[in-house]
């Protein structure tokens, strides 16, 4: 059914478009009946009387609502107004229409304009009332809220949502005469169980570790980390929060000079603690540069970019990827197997933000198990590590009275924004602000 | 049956080993009728046989097959659980004397404060309250920074931008919206407001992902969903929860592709951010999900539920792997957190305290009281030092 919607909705092949009028309103992409049945005749190659039959049920399925009486359902082969309903109203995209949000819906209708309500439509307000007063209140602020949301559109769309909605729920209202749990749990019972289903036989088919092997890798993450969490043993020279002194917060920026050696310890524990500090990539880059093996990290940094950037650079980003590391005789070419590579080119062809998801991460096994090693064995590391502060500790003021002054630091977004795209927050020092900050260790 | 409106509601699982169709068929009369069916029709292969039966059959039928699967399952997890957190953890030092005290205390919500989120340089924060007003603040002073007013009371959703240059917030009016956090005292914050995430309930939970540019939400729909900060276009949408979905969680890990999700179901969810799926499900609470936080390796995450408890799930076991829980404890745990190492877990429960639990040895450490009401949200800061939590007395403290 949808197929047959979406090709009748085709600029060119589709049925014909006209405007209806509507008092001053005009409001464009109405159909007349005739046209649907004519179109279906032509485009399907069947009779008259199936086209209507068809037509009918793209009506009754609530595909194609009518416009000048909404409440019959039927295609009328004449020049009857009708429009195609919005997919995110299709039933087949909308879960079974709750009690809420009808009673959202009729809230709303009630509000608009007093007295809209229909018989049928009254009977139903009032026994939702009853049945869910607990959440009337939110009943009427979620009305609210869309009519209000609905009031900034232009008047035209506003025309055009309202019948949507009311042709939706003319086909899909629950039925609120039947006994009160049937219908509405009842469905929830089934979506429950549907999903549970797949769910179930989908983690069937996982491989499984055993607890043992699991729970001793917790131990050893635990003892690994244990000097270098502040709530559990403390940091140097103090914590900020306990001392009221931010020398700890100052010799750990990203510009230091001289890092601390629990911080650089802490490159080596693994290639994410690595990259993941900005300090420490800029001297695996370093190293890797010693190596001629650079483009890989370049090439990881440009792909993280691709996959967290604006969706609308996403192309242009694709082919600078392409450019620089991917074709033939790229300045700085990287090494991909060959399926790899195959695959990643072809994908190109039609860029997402994923595409280079497989090259990237074959680059990154690669540095992790050859680079990463070395790095961590190299002269450069060691040097680094030797030359690394350990702070000594505050001693605890001597009048503890006494509260250290708390300076304010510049705020992130003042400063201008950072060079790397992937966003990440720069400690640099202030220019010319109006807070003074803390500069004695 | 004749002239009858119905609707058909098709739902697909475009699962390569298993095609699963079900088709319920909703006969809806005209409202002066009194009687509905529900006929459901099932086919395990594409040619549609179909068999029509009658509705309690068949939900009979759909509950028993599930039941089957979920014991077989559990069978299986069961299989290769070898030995209990606790024990293995028998050889680990106890925890000695723990002592922390309330460092700062941020007076100025004039309401619950609902949700907070730490800003990567450690000591802004942001938090968002019922009465609408979203503040960022500078923790180390208790310095007032910017303030939004809200169109719409219960934000129950924020948080900080990665580059420190924008928070977004969320709650009743079913939207996530973005504000850049202007430094000009005289510009009016809410000017700049970008419309991103648009659900068709409450949004409970909402976070940015690597960067400013995509923004994680999760719902009262029963919907998680990825959305482009800059065009406001939904990126992927995530349907798998029964329930309102109330927090979400996006995993550390080296491929950076998963997150986690808890709901009113019971169940808590790990999706693949990029494919869509739910990769793995977890359900042994006894009641609504209201916090879930991952360990720091990626490889397990706490959740805090209504029942008073807390549990550690191992995603690689495929299973709960602890409980913490105490008979004293019957208030349910509103917002968890680890410590930096993984080794202490921080509950915040509506009894209006904090638990602290040892994580490997399964006890609690210690309890925590200051707060006048119930603590609403927890977290550690970025570089560990401290937590900060949100509660309904109106004010955020640090705890360190």
């Amino acid at each position: 059914m949808e197929r047959v919607i979406v090709a009748m909705q085709d600029p060119d092949m589709g049925v014909k478009m006209r405007n209806q009028r509507l008092l001053i309103t005009v409001i464009p992409h109405a159909m007349t009946g005739n046209d649907v049945i004519e179109w279906l005749i032509q485009k399907y190659n069947i009779t008259e009387e199936e086209a209507r039959h068809l037509g009918g049920l793209l009506v009754q399925y609530g595909y194609i609502y009518p416009l000048r009486d909404p409440r019959s359902l039927l295609l009328r082969s004449d020049d009857s107004p009708y429009r195609f309903q919005t997919p995110y109203f299709w039933t087949s995209s909308r879960w079974p229409a709750s009690e809420l949000d009808y009673a959202i819906y009729l809230a709303k209708k009630n509000i608009r304009k007093q007295g809209e309500l229909v018989d049928y439509e009254k009977e139903n307000y009032s026994i939702l009332h009853k049945r869910i007063n607990h959440t009337w209140d939110f009943v009427v602020m979620q009305a609210r809220e869309q009519l209000r949301a609905s009031k900034q559109r232009r008047k035209a769309d506003r025309i055009v949502l309202e019948c949507q909605e009311q042709a939706y729920w003319l086909i899909n209202k629950p039925c609120v005469n039947m006994p009160l749990y049937y219908h509405y749990t009842t469905t929830i019972q089934l979506r429950y169980y549907y999903y549970t289903t797949i769910i179930h036989r989908r983690a069937l088919g996982r491989n499984r570790v055993k607890s043992s092997i699991c729970l001793e890798s917790f131990m050893k993450y635990s003892e690994q980390y244990l000097h270098h969490d502040p709530i559990m043993s403390g940091c140097l020279p103090s914590n900020p929060w306990i001392s009221d002194d931010t020398a700890h917060w100052t010799i750990n920026t990203d510009m230091v000079g001289t890092p601390t050696r629990l911080r650089v310890e802490r490159w080596s524990f693994s290639f994410m603690e690595l990259l993941n500090d900005s300090m420490g990539r800029r001297e695996f880059m370093i190293y890797l540069e010693k190596e001629f093996s650079a483009e890989n990290l370049c090439f990881w940094v440009a792909c993280e970019d691709l996959r967290h950037g604006e969706s609308s650079k996403i192309i242009l980003k694709v082919e600078e990827v392409y450019k620089n590391f991917l074709a033939p005789g790229a300045a700085r070419w990287v090494n991909i197997d060959s399926k790899t590579m195959e695959r990643t080119l072809e994908g190109i062809k039609r860029p997402h933000r994923f595409i280079m998801d497989d090259a990237q991460m074959h680059i990154y096994f690669l540095m992790k198990k050859d680079s990463y090693p070395r790095y961590l064995k190299s002269e450069l590391y060691k040097n680094m590590l030797a030359k690394a502060i350990v702070p000594q500790e505050t001693k605890k003021s001597v009048f503890p009275f006494m509260r250290r002054q708390r300076h304010s630091s510049p705020s992130p977004a003042m400063v201008t924004q950072a060079t790397e795209d992937d966003g990440k927050a720069k400690g640099a020092g202030p220019t010319g602000t109006s807070s003074t900050t803390n500069s004695q260790i | 049956i004749g002239s009858h409106n119905f609707k058909e509601i098709c739902f697909f699982e475009r699962n390569k080993s298993c095609k699963i169709y079900s088709l319920s068929f909703f006969f809806l009369l005209p409202a002066s009728a009194l009687t509905t069916g529900i006929y459901m029709i099932f086919s395990t292969n594409p040619e549609m046989a179909t068999q029509e039966v009658q509705p309690n059959e068949t939900l009979t039928n759909l509950k028993a097959e599930s039941d089957t699967l979920k014991t077989k399952l559990e069978d299986e997890r069961a299989k290769l659980h070898d030995v209990e957190l606790h024990q293995v953890a028998e050889k680990v030092d106890g925890l000695g004397q723990f002592i922390m005290k309330t460092r700062r205390t941020l007076k100025g919500h004039g309401n619950k404060v609902l949700c907070m989120d730490w800003c990567k340089d450690k000591r802004r924060i942001v938090s968002s309250s019922q009465d609408g007003k979203v503040i960022v603040w500078d923790a180390f002073t208790t310095n007032k920074e910017h303030a939004v007013t809200m169109p719409c009371t219960w934000v129950m959703a924020c948080a900080y931008a990665p580059s420190g240059c924008a928070v977004a917030c969320g709650g009743l009016d079913n939207k996530c919206s973005v504000y850049p956090l202007s430094l000009d005292k005289n510009e009016n914050l809410a000017a700049k407001k970008k419309s991103v995430a648009m659900h068709t309930n409450y949004l409970s939970a909402c976070s940015f992902t690597n960067s400013d540019m995509q923004i994680l939400t999760s719902s009262g729909d029963g919907t998680c969903a990825l959305w482009d900060v800059e065009s406001g276009q939904l990126l992927q949408s995530f349907h798998g929860h029964t329930a309102d979905v109330l927090c979400l969680d996006l995993a550390p890990s080296e491929t950076g592709n998963t997150f986690v999700s808890g709901g009113c179901d019971k169940k808590a969810n790990v999706w693949d951010m990029r494919s869509g799926q739910c990769i793995q499900s977890f359900e042994t609470h006894e009641s609504d999900i209201n916090s879930v936080r991952y360990y720091p390796s990626g490889d397990a995450f706490a959740s805090g539920s209504d029942d008073a408890t807390c549990r550690l799930y191992d995603l690689r076991a495929d299973r709960e792997v602890a409980i913490y829980s105490k008979e004293s404890i019957i208030f349910g745990a509103s917002s968890v957190d680890f410590s930096l190492s993984g080794r202490l877990l921080f509950g915040g429960y509506n009894d209006y305290t904090i638990n602290v639990w040892d994580v490997l040895k399964g006890t609690r450490v210690s309890i925590l009281f200051g707060h006048e009401n119930r603590v609403s949200t927890l977290r550690l800061s970025p570089d560990g030092t401290a937590f900060c939590t949100g509660s309904w007395d109106h004010t955020l403290r640090i705890w360190a």
